[in-house]
């Protein structure tokens, strides 16, 4: 009972970085019903600005994980302006091979630059408490609260504030939001800047709970984060959610039970299956006819 | 008429989808007050030349709002200088409710107070608003919905309006009280420029229109002028 406990709880710190992930490409398909695909490197790119920045500048954990954020979200809106924009009315497939493109750019400037896998230094001192035979770390608790905090604080922008009113009217029709006085293309910088920004803050956080970094961890992470995504119901912030939790806690027990090569292999399975039952995801919707 | 006098002046306009002309050498003026309607039939170019103004199409010739150059002005200035738009088809967010549609509309606005009455407002003028203002747009009847257009295009507090074919798709019953509604909102200040395929009841309302054929302004004149001169009656009041 309490293995199952702990396998639950590892399940919510890997769900809480999945669905941090798993937020940036909802929000971005939401907008722009596209998928950035360079997404999970901007992710990888979230651990790097981490490490230079505890490396170099030697700040603590509070100011790397801001500044990481605030890093990889301009990085977001640069690559918006510069690669994403000037397709946007271009056909999808375009848009997708562009994205592929600028992950594949990323992956490889950083490999440039460092070569080698780099290690994080310890910017929080881990302690672990232990009840019995269920230990929880300190770093444990830090990644699980401060994704809850930034989920809430985005499900909040997206449902209570005229920015999230108008982030979900672009998302309907980006033709008539303009009308509205509303400036579209701020909109969709800042959607970026959002999205991207929890990617990094993603990268930080499992940079810290799995302190050896390289070019190539954003490419697992980005796909099964998309899957995510897509599983919760592509565009749904909330579904976006829910679908980390699920993949975390499907992959987690199977490790647990099985051998774990079988981890993603019944992960997917399971995806699978659940797509053709729910092929919009669990909180996606079937497209509605516009008038 | 002085072009000082005129809120909105079009001149010369001509505006191409892939270099094929859809709006031709249009010149028109609209006077503070008025209802002016530009009729015609389908593809005369009557949306394109809403679209113009609204900045969300480029064009060349001049269109100038009192007295200001409009070119280069991105579309959401241009509603805050005063111009609104309800588009073709009404353009209502199915996925946000009633309020949050009406809420996305005061983007350009600070003045707090002045937005909670005109709430009050436009929930008086449209009571059906009120009780749906927490079902999603989308929920909506089409004459609920063109409703909800007006009421966001007031919401933005314009002081011009641009209406695309409200009438469409309407119910004849509705289709009288929307011109009822439109002419109560000219009434209450508003200045119309009034795109319409229903020539004959745009005519009775309008005090100026003008006909456009191919993307070309055929003729001009008063409502009434209009509604009497032989080749619009051929044309577009069914004899």
């Amino acid at each position: 009972m309490i293995y199952i406990f702990q396998q639950l709880l590892n399940a919510l710190q890997l769900g809480s970085i999945y669905a941090l992930i798993a937020l940036g490409y909802t929000m971005v398909y939401g907008i722009l019903a596209m998928i950035n695909f360079a997404h999970g490197d901007l992710f990888m790119i979230g651990a790097f600005f981490c490490f230079l920045i505890a490396v170099y500048l030697h700040l603590s954990f509070v100011p790397t994980l801001l500044l990481s954020m605030l890093g990889v979200a301009c990085l977001g809106v640069l690559i918006e302006r510069l690669a994403y924009k000037p397709l946007r009315n271009a056909p999808r497939v375009s848009a997708i091979i562009t994205a592929l493109g600028v992950g594949l750019f990323l992956e490889n400037f950083t490999l440039a630059l460092s070569p080698y896998p780099q290690h994080i230094p310890e910017l929080i001192t881990n302690t672990t408490w232990n009840f019995g035979s269920l230990s929880i770390s300190s770093l444990q608790i830090i990644v699980i609260v401060l994704s809850l905090v930034l989920m809430l604080v985005l499900d909040f922008i997206v449902h209570r504030t005229k920015t999230g009113i108008a982030m979900r009217a672009i998302s309907w029709d980006k033709t008539i939001v303009p009308l509205m006085g509303v400036p579209v293309n701020k909109i969709i910088s800042l959607t970026f800047a959002i999205g991207t920004g929890l990617g990094g803050a993603a990268g930080v956080m499992y940079g810290l709970a799995y302190p050896v970094i390289d070019p190539y961890m954003g490419i697992m992470i980005g796909w099964k984060a998309f899957i995510c995504a897509v599983v919760g119901g592509i565009g749904n912030v909330r579904g976006a959610m829910i679908g980390g939790f699920i993949l975390a806690t499907v992959e987690i027990m199977v490790a647990a039970f099985f051998p774990s090569t079988y981890r993603d292999f019944v992960a997917f399975s399971l995806l699978l299956v659940l797509l053709i039952v729910r092929p919009y995801g669990i909180l996606g919707k079937p497209q509605p006819q516009k008038v | 008429m002085s072009a000082k006098e005129a809120l909105l002046n079009v001149r010369n306009l001509n505006v191409a989808y892939n270099n094929i002309g859809a709006v031709h050498d249009v010149s028109f003026d609209v006077r503070e007050g008025e209802i002016v309607t530009l009729i015609g039939a389908n593809g005369a170019g009557k949306s394109s030349i809403l679209r113009a103004i609204s900045g969300v199409i480029p064009y060349s010739g001049a269109i100038t709002y009192r007295g200001n150059d409009l070119k280069q002005i991105p579309a959401d200035q241009i509603v805050a200088r005063g111009i609104a738009h309800v588009p073709e088809g009404r353009g209502i967010f199915g996925n946000l409710t009633v309020l949050e549609n009406l809420k996305l509309a005061t983007w350009q606005r600070k003045d707090k107070e002045k937005i909670a009455s005109d709430f009050e407002r436009i929930f008086t003028l449209f009571p059906r608003l009120r009780e749906r203002k927490k079902q999603l747009g989308g929920m909506l009847s089409g004459g609920e919905q063109q409703m909800l257009a007006f009421g966001r295009a007031l919401m933005t507090d314009a002081q011009m309006l641009l209406m695309d074919e409200p009438s469409m798709g309407l119910s004849p019953v509705l289709v009288r009280d929307i011109f009822q509604t439109i002419a109560e909102i000219n009434k209450a200040g508003k200045t119309i420029l009034l795109v319409e395929q229903n020539a004959n009841m745009s005519l009775h309302i309008a005090s100026r229109g003008y006909v456009l054929e191919t993307g070309r302004i055929v003729l001009s004149g008063t409502g009434k002028e209009l509604m009497g001169n032989p080749r619009v009656k051929e044309a577009y009041l069914g004899g």
